[in-house]
């Protein structure tokens, strides 16, 4: 018990932090209620999916810059054959153009050992401009059971929250007991000894980013879901999904973290952006409150670390 | 011998661009046999093993296991194929734990566990992170997963270099009981002593192709030398009688009472200009605190140093370099710029100084690192990036640097560590020139002999403090030996 604690105990730390959050929402607004919280859900969603997509390729020992830009293809894309074709096929076309597009950006920074950073970066302004050939303005439109699936209560719970985490869930949990995910963390960790292990290093971290194109799939059918419409530029998800991340004990350079923690910093980071709207705060200082909790959860992280190896 | 080799490799060639690492090396290990691989550094010792591992593919030449030609493409196809490598450094997961680093490499934990016991730890817990175990565990682990995948063939690469002395003696004699029941074990060492102890045979490389195979017996040591060599050398000799002459005035560095809690306690000693100051012991006995805290990496926890008669204290290592104590890691990788040429690794440390600011006088600095390199016969055809030269030739960079430089006080922590005979031989009198010329020298040694051959005198650490103290004169083996395992000679020490 003790030991699982100690294990947990950033994950079990954030929770503690949502719910000093959400009490100190409450105070501020008293009005704030089941309401509230399912509009903080649905807001939250593609911001989870982001995140999750995220921190499995930095566990993997890289970064994927072009999540946004990701999410805006697959939204553009669905949204365009929404209007022409069932819902069904449309979504399943576009979750396939998300793994597509993370294993093209996988392969890439595999076979040419270009940097993550350098390789995604470029793809940022390449998925980008395909998102903007598919669907030069915003437009198109969303099959009415997307738009509904996310909005209101299911089994006492916001439905946005239950599709973040079962649709979270149903991929990663199989994978992270699989002899995959356990190559995720050991390539992330240590490639040569990954290597050395009999680990196909290469073919892990093509499909650690084919899972990030995934779940960016589902980011960016949550956003067509949400406005009804496809979006084709890509929205502020880069930044907020590293901040997450890390946040949620996550490593950046690899081996640490899993998807549970990032997900609670996800509606933290939510939370903190409402109440700093709820006290008025202008705008733009919300993301400079980010970027300073960034920098402040990785010195945090390192002096924990240290500390641990100090003591033990 | 009639039957069929377990592993036969013959012909193998790889050339990297320019460099051609290996040309002609063969290799065969028959059930049973326990195979010496030797070579000087840069005979291709290296990237033959990778080879036969499966890391690295050759240009020519083939492997036969069990006389079906293998092409092994990665470690897990050269694995399921039967020959299993236990690599110099360990290749276990730092952020995962035992259990799960076993089902990574699909090793079965009973037999993981048997081995484990076996090989003399008794108390592991299969939910330990890597990173949380010490090196000699994981030396042992990594033993203990390959033969868990009952292996034909066994590779240990420099198996033993961080393994304290009752374990190498508990892996040497599960080797040679494997060997008994018919497996069979190439064994990468420079060790004469374990060879000679386990092997049959012994393979010799040098310059990229085989020399030849010799059967272990008594003074195969001397034939093995020299096949590595290319010519008959002495193992050398020094004359140490004028040795304690220049020990007088003030010391250059004046250690009291230093400690390092909780691995040192009560250090002193001091070291004199022209004197090269020898420090042995086992892993672990507090060596790697002392050399922190005198190159500023760490402060101590009590007790003075003093430079000159003056007391210092480091709080960074810039501090120690401005007292003029310079700073040379075992590990090579913590030295050098891997990326950068052999003349800027050299030309680094002068450059640097903060006295030149301005234009780097080029003139000046070609002179220098010129003299450097070939005082140091450091092998240049790869000198446009220094990552790309042998082990031993880069540890010759990490030292020769200095002596373009002239240094003060010359902290020297294992600098022959894994480094083949030719080039020691040609380390040895590097730093007693260096101390010639005026240095003060603390030299760290793994390899016992290397006292009476460096070395004026040399302090004894066993627990974290000072137990004994021998003249180089005196240094021989069995005397160091004992001194390091704690057993004080009568006299006591100076």
């Amino acid at each position: 018990m003790s030991a699982w604690v100690r294990k947990n105990a950033w994950v079990l730390g954030l929770l503690v932090i949502l719910v000093l959050l959400m009490g100190l929402t409450k105070a501020i607004q008293p009005s704030f209620g089941a309401g509230g919280i399912e509009s903080l859900a649905r807001a939250a969603l593609p911001f989870a999916f982001a995140t999750a997509g995220m921190a499995i390729v930095i566990i993997v020992g890289g970064i994927d810059l072009s999540v946004a830009s990701m999410m805006a293809v697959c939204a553009v894309t669905a949204a365009v054959l929404m209007e022409r074709m069932g819902g069904v096929p449309a979504l399943l076309i576009a979750l396939g153009v998300g793994i597509a597009m993370g294993a093209i950006n996988g392969a890439l920074i595999v076979l040419t050992r270009v940097p993550d950073i350098v390789v995604t970066l470029a793809m940022l302004f390449v998925w980008e401009g395909t998102a903007l050939l598919i669907l030069e303005t915003p437009g198109g439109a969303t099959a009415d059971w997307l738009r509904e699936g996310i909005r209101g209560f299911a089994f006492g719970l916001p439905k946005a929250f239950l599709v973040t985490v079962v649709l979270i869930a149903l991929v990663w949990l199989p994978i992270r007991r699989s002899k995959l995910g356990l190559s995720i963390y050991a390539t992330g960790s240590d490639e040569l000894a990954a290597f050395r292990s009999g680990v196909a290093t290469g073919r892990t971290r093509i499909l650690a980013y084919a899972l990030c194109g995934l779940f960016c799939a589902m980011g960016g059918l949550s956003l067509a879901a949400l406005t009804g419409i496809g979006e084709p530029v890509p929205g502020p998800y880069l930044l907020a999904s590293v901040a997450a991340a890390v946040l949620g004990g996550v490593v950046l350079g690899g081996g640490k973290g899993g998807l549970l923690g990032p997900i609670v910093a996800v509606f933290i980071l939510r939370i903190i952006r409402t109440i700093l709207t709820l006290m008025a705060v202008d705008p733009n200082v919300t993301t400079i409150v980010e970027g300073t909790i960034m920098v402040g959860v990785v010195i945090f992280g390192a002096l924990v670390t240290t500390r641990g190896r100090r003591t033990a | 011998m009639t039957t069929t080799p377990l592993l036969d490799a013959t012909g193998v060639a790889k050339s990297f661009g320019a460099v051609r690492a290996l040309t002609d090396a063969r290799l065969t290990v028959g059930s049973g046999e326990i195979v010496a691989l030797m070579g000087a550094n840069g005979a291709g010792k290296s990237t033959f093993v990778k080879i036969l591992t499966g890391a690295l593919k050759p240009d020519a030449g083939r492997v036969l296991i069990r006389g079906q030609d293998v092409r092994v493409g990665s470690p897990a196809e050269a694995r399921r194929s039967g020959l299993v490598p236990v690599y110099q450094e360990p290749s276990l997961i730092p952020d995962l734990d035992v259990a799960d680093n076993l089902r990574l490499g699909d090793t079965p934990v009973g037999p993981f566990r048997e081995w484990v016991a076996a090989l003399g730890i008794d108390d592991l817990r299969l939910d330990r992170m890597i990173a949380d175990l010490p090196l000699a565990t994981l030396r042992i682990l990594d033993l203990a997963r390959a033969l868990a995948q009952k292996p034909d063939v066994l590779l240990l690469d420099e198996m033993t270099a961080a393994l304290p002395t009752n374990l190498v003696d508990k892996v040497l004699h599960v080797v040679r009981e494997q060997a008994g029941a018919g497996m069979g074990v190439i064994y990468v060492s420079h060790r004469f002593t374990e060879i000679s102890h386990l092997c049959n045979r012994a393979t010799v490389l040098r310059d990229g192709r085989t020399v030849g195979d010799l059967d272990i017996e008594p003074g195969v040591e001397e034939r093995a030398v020299e096949l590595m060599l290319g010519a008959k050398i002495d193992l050398g000799r020094r004359d140490t009688s004028a040795a304690a002459a220049a020990r007088s005035g003030t010391p250059r560095l004046g250690v009291k009472g230093l400690a390092a809690a909780p691995k040192l306690a009560d250090v002193s000693f001091d070291l004199h200009a022209g004197e090269v100051l020898g420090i042995v012991a086992l892993e672990g006995q507090g060596q790697d605190e002392l050399f922190d805290v005198l190159a500023g990496f760490d402060r101590p926890s009590a007790g003075t140093i003093s430079v000159d008669g003056t007391p210092v204290s480091f709080g960074h290592p810039a501090d120690a370099i401005a007292a003029g104590l310079t700073f040379v890691p075992g590990n090579r990788a913590e030295a050098l710029l891997s990326e950068r040429s052999v003349r800027e690794n050299i030309a680094l440390p002068f450059s640097a100084r903060v006295a030149n600011w301005g234009p780097i006088r080029r003139k000046h600095e070609a002179d220098r690192v010129g003299y450097a390199i070939e005082k140091l016969q450091i092998d240049t055809r790869a000198q446009g990036e220094v990552q790309r030269l042998s082990g031993g030739n880069q540890q010759k960079v990490t030292i020769g640097r200095w002596l373009a430089t002239g240094v003060q006080t010359l902290l020297l922590f294992d600098p022959t560590r894994g480094i083949d005979v030719r080039t020691k031989r040609q380390i040895y009198p590097l730093v007693r020139e260096l101390a010639e010329n005026g240095a003060a020298v603390l030299f760290y040694t793994s390899e016992l002999e290397e006292v009476a051959l460096a070395c004026d005198r040399a302090l004894v650490l066993f627990n974290g403090r000072i137990v004994d103290v021998i003249d180089a004169a005196d240094a021989d083996e069995p005397t160091l030996m004992r001194a390091v395992h704690g057993l004080t000679s009568a006299e006591g020490a100076a």
